[in-house]
């Protein structure tokens, strides 16, 4: 009954053209619904805690506000798409070193941003890092761990 | 491809089935999740509490596999639990796989509860280790044709003495096959739950694995965002997606519901049950876009709910449902009465949310006659209870199945979606995904609750405490229990008409000073609203913990000003043994200097600091944290800006660990201690969000936390996820007073309610 859209998107390297019923569709659940990603992960649907983040042309943007028709074409890259156990970025190796996350709910927004912020600023102080990071949750209370992570990271770079 | 068999993929990736033996894997980790769902049922042996075969198998690799009927929030039990095991089984803690909260294949050890996962969690593991590692000396003994007391085992190779060359593995001696070895059940289920056959334990002196830092398994999975790692990533094929319509206001119940409302969204329907409405498509957005989109009409109640700037003389004034003294010791008026001074003061704290990460997720599947449900909840065993109990099922056509959750903490949302998600399934004939929206996990989830607190003290003349009165007046830590077993505890059960069984409970302050007349006692008042209510408590991490010793130790610093001394030395004068000690060893990380608490040169200044400190038991773990603050008192601003802390529960499995969990507890306690409070209304709950619920933000995390573990491994292990959040509010607002001479006794403390206050 519905009509469906057609919008093409390349996610982590691949290729894919969704059939939507509505082209408003947050990204979000493009990535998680229509191809089955399990990752970024529904926070809040508010882009008020960052669980959903993803880069859209290599910037961290928060996919459950993102209209799929505003990221036509986009170059989508998630977590699973930064780096891989045989490859990591180097974030995620500091994660896995620092042993960063509890839940790890969280993790999408963290990682995401901060890669976006060494992309921008290799080495940032320590005031940077809590200011290109303000307002991402965490409820375990890891940030101090985040922080000794994005530390590591900028050295390892 | 991104479904259950992906969930099958991780799990064998995990190690469970490393080496797998058949036989074992038919009764214990079964080869896919769909057939173990048949296997639940058709097991060659239902789980025996007595029997080392529920707790423990070896595969044929040698490897071992841990049956643990508790979980992990992500601190890492898991790998404290493979620790413990390993050390008694003389295996690598590698060749240890953990299985957590599958109620298939794990005995009911009461989930994740009270700081006991280790605790009581590890003794009927260490138990079963060491009498694995007894069998297997037996059979070795047997196959080797030497005695027992002439083998020597390593890494799960068992050798003979003096002729290294006769061996026989682990694998070798049971790979794949049964112990058949009973053990002395103490016949209770839950946390209580132990085993004990008899074996002897390894000596603390003699331990390789325990107090060493392997590091977590479920680390890297996230980190590389590896399928199959939460709940909400749960997929079956066919699966319908759902979302819950709460009421707009508490105790609105629906009297008629539009479903021509969303027509237009291709497959959504309504599924509806007296009060309880969801909504199901076979797209995620779909289910959204419908439960945003459906026109509902309730009812009009009238307002429920106290006027919440008047929550706390409300407090005051409710009658009490249950008054318990919990501690009566010598004569506390005759005490008082002979004073040289008397302090009094009242404290103040609201209700709080869990606000998890996500909200909860939940997948429910029914086949062939048997209900799975996967859960974040923390007690899936429970769960399993509540979901027969709803649905009118025997508990052994239900299997609950844990994986981690958008966070936890607690009884928080994750037992509503699970009992939500089964009745969708049963009511569907589909497997159905539910997850809440933001509201469900901050307004809809149970609360901390709010409490105020009346203390009172005589000291003589030397200036030690003679007398102490404390007792806590407010809504009970459990008006549900902390765990969904029983329909009543859920809020599908009470839409559905179950009354809430309200149960009363509070608690006093854990602590060791050395008072000679103490009365120590609480009261609790009924529920604002007896069903379905937004503003019903439950466990949230340390229940009445922060509340409690946010008081008390702020009125022991009352109590050190009261009687001129530094506030370290005054708890000294009170203090003695390993609680002594944990204060010291505070003070010393954090360079504390000794002087009376108050306003130094700069106290005029717009910016100014000042350190607390505070300390408190939780069954048997003492923590002391001290903090360095820093006060805008323009703004009234307060950031926590340093701690140190000093934690002692007994012997260190894993100081790494511990470490990381001792600062995530700082850091919510933290978030608590100056944000964190409900907000409503008389007629519901206005916290909505993370802007109408603020926690914590990472440019006001602390500069520094430094943490002295004091390790006794001849002590057993009491507990760490709790104990640490309950000092903070205290500390912080012992600091506060420090740094500016004004006393706060009301928590959150929120610049908007500072502000002012240092004028």
């Amino acid at each position: 009954n519905a009509m469906t859209t057609q919008i093409h998107l390349v996610v982590d390297g691949k290729s894919h053209t969704l059939s939507v019923d509505d082209p408003n569709m947050p990204l979000l659940y493009a990535l998680r619904d229509e191809l089955g990603m399990s990752n970024p992960h529904f926070g809040c649907g508010l882009a008020q805690c960052g669980a959903c983040t993803v880069h859209v042309n290599g910037q961290a943007a928060r996919s459950c506000v993102t209209p799929l028709s505003a990221v036509k074409d986009a170059k989508i890259t998630t977590l699973a798409g930064l780096g891989t156990p045989e490859h990591p970025h180097p974030l995620q190796a500091a994660y896995v070193e620092e042993q960063v996350p509890q839940c790890g709910y969280c993790i999408n927004g963290w990682i995401m941003t901060a890669a976006a912020l060494l992309k921008e600023n290799p080495h940032p102080t320590d005031e940077q890092i809590r200011k290109g990071l303000t307002g991402l949750k965490c409820r375990c209370g890891t940030h101090m761990a985040i922080i000794r992570a994005v530390k590591r990271a900028a050295s390892m770079a | 491809m991104k479904n259950i068999d992906m969930l099958r993929t991780d799990l064998t990736r995990r190690g469970i089935l490393k080496g797998g033996g058949a036989l074992v894997i038919s009764f214990t980790a079964p080869a896919s999740i769909a057939a173990a769902a048949t296997a639940a049922t058709a097991a060659p042996r239902a789980l025996d509490p007595a029997q080392l075969d529920s707790y423990l198998a070896i595969h044929r690799d040698g490897s071992a596999t841990v049956f643990f009927g508790k979980i992990d929030g992500g601190q890492g039990t898991d790998v404290g639990i493979a620790q413990i095991v390993a050390e008694e089984l003389d295996l690598p803690v590698d060749k240890v796989a953990v299985v957590m909260g599958d109620t298939a294949t794990t005995i009911n050890q009461g989930g994740a509860s009270g700081s006991f996962g280790i605790t009581w969690g590890g003794k009927p593991m260490r138990h079963a280790g060491a009498q694995a590692r007894q069998a297997l000396l037996e059979l070795a003994s047997k196959r080797l044709k030497t005695p027992v007391e002439k083998l020597v085992v390593s890494d799960g190779v068992i050798s003979v003495i003096d002729a290294p060359s006769k061996k026989v593995t682990y694998g070798q001696l049971v790979g794949g096959k049964f112990f058949n070895v009973s053990m002395k059940w103490n016949g209770k289920i839950g946390n209580d739950l132990d085993v004990d056959g008899g074996a002897p334990l390894k000596k603390p002196a003699d331990y390789k694995i325990v107090g060493k830092t392997p590091k977590r398994r479920d680390v890297k999975p996230k980190v590389f965002a590896q399928p199959a790692t939460y709940v909400t990533d749960m997929r079956i094929p066919g699966m319908l997606h759902a979302r819950v319509i709460r009421p707009p206001v508490a105790d609105a119940t629906p009297t008629a519901v539009d479903e021509s409302s969303i027509k237009n969204i291709p497959g959504a329907k309504v599924v509806q049950k007296d009060g309880y409405i969801a909504v199901v498509a076979p797209k995620e957005w779909n289910a959204v876009r419908a439960a945003q989109q459906l026109k509902v009409s309730w009812t009009q109640p009238a307002p429920a709910f106290p006027d919440p700037a008047q929550l706390y003389d409300y407090i005051r004034k409710a009658s009490v449902r249950q008054r318990k003294v919990e501690k009566n010791t010598g004569s506390v008026d005759q005490a008082m009465a002979g004073a040289a001074k008397v302090v009094e003061a009242d404290y103040e704290w609201p209700f709080q949310s869990h606000a998890s990460m996500g909200s909860a997720a939940a997948v429910a599947e029914m086949k062939d006659g048997v209900l799975t449900v996967w859960t974040g909840s923390q007690k899936p065993h429970y769960a399993r209870d509540g979901v027969a109990a709803l649905l009118k099922l025997p508990p052994e056509k239900v299997r609950a199945i844990w994986l981690t959750g958008p966070g936890s903490y607690g009884r928080n949302d994750a037992g509503d979606a699970a009992l939500e998600a089964a009745f969708l399934a049963h009511a569907t004939g589909k497997p159905v995904r539910i997850q809440g929206m933001r509201p469900e996990g901050i307004t809809w989830d149970t609360k901390g609750p709010a409490s105020v607190h009346h203390a009172k003290a005589g000291l003589d003349a030397s200036g030690k405490i003679i007398a102490y009165q404390f007792e806590s007046k407010g809504f009970s830590r459990l008006d549900l229990d902390s765990n969904e077993s029983n329909p009543a505890y859920s809020l599908i059960g009470q839409q559905w008409g179950v009354p809430l069984k309200p149960l009363d409970s509070f608690g006093t302050p854990d602590e060791a000073y050395n008072v000679p007349n103490r009365l120590m006692a609480w009261e609790t008042i009924a529920p604002p609203l007896d069903r379905v209510s937004p503003l019903r408590t439950s466990h949230l991490r340390d229940p009445v913990g922060p509340q409690i010793h946010f008081a008390s130790e702020s009125f022991i610093d009352e109590l050190a000003l009261a009687a001129k001394t530094d506030p370290v030395e005054f708890r000294l004068k009170h203090l003695s043994g390993r609680d002594a000690a944990a204060v010291k060893a505070a003070a010393e990380k954090f360079g504390w200097e000794t002087r009376v608490a108050g306003p130094k040169g700069d106290s005029k200044a717009d910016v100014v600091t000042g350190r607390g400190i505070a300390y408190a038991k939780r069954l048997g773990t003492i923590v002391v944290v001290a903090a360095e603050v820093e006060v805008d008192r323009r703004t009234g601003k307060v950031r926590a800006k340093r701690y140190a802390v000093a934690h002692d529960c007994g012997c260190v499995v894993n100081p790494a660990l511990l470490h990381n969990t001792i600062e995530g507890n700082i850091v919510q306690a933290t978030s608590r201690s100056l944000w964190e409070e409900v907000r409503f209304d008389r007629q519901k709950v206005t916290s909505v969000d993370w802007v109408t619920y603020p926690i914590l933000d990472i440019t006001e995390a602390p500069e520094k936390i430094e943490i002295v573990l004091l390790d006794h491994p001849e002590i057993p292990p009491t507990g760490a996820g709790e104990p640490s959040s309950r000092p903070v509010a205290g500390a912080i607002a012992n600091a506060i007073f420090d740094a500016t001479g004004v006393r706060i006794r009301r928590a959150p403390f929120r610049p908007d309610a500072l502000k002012g206050s240092f004028a």
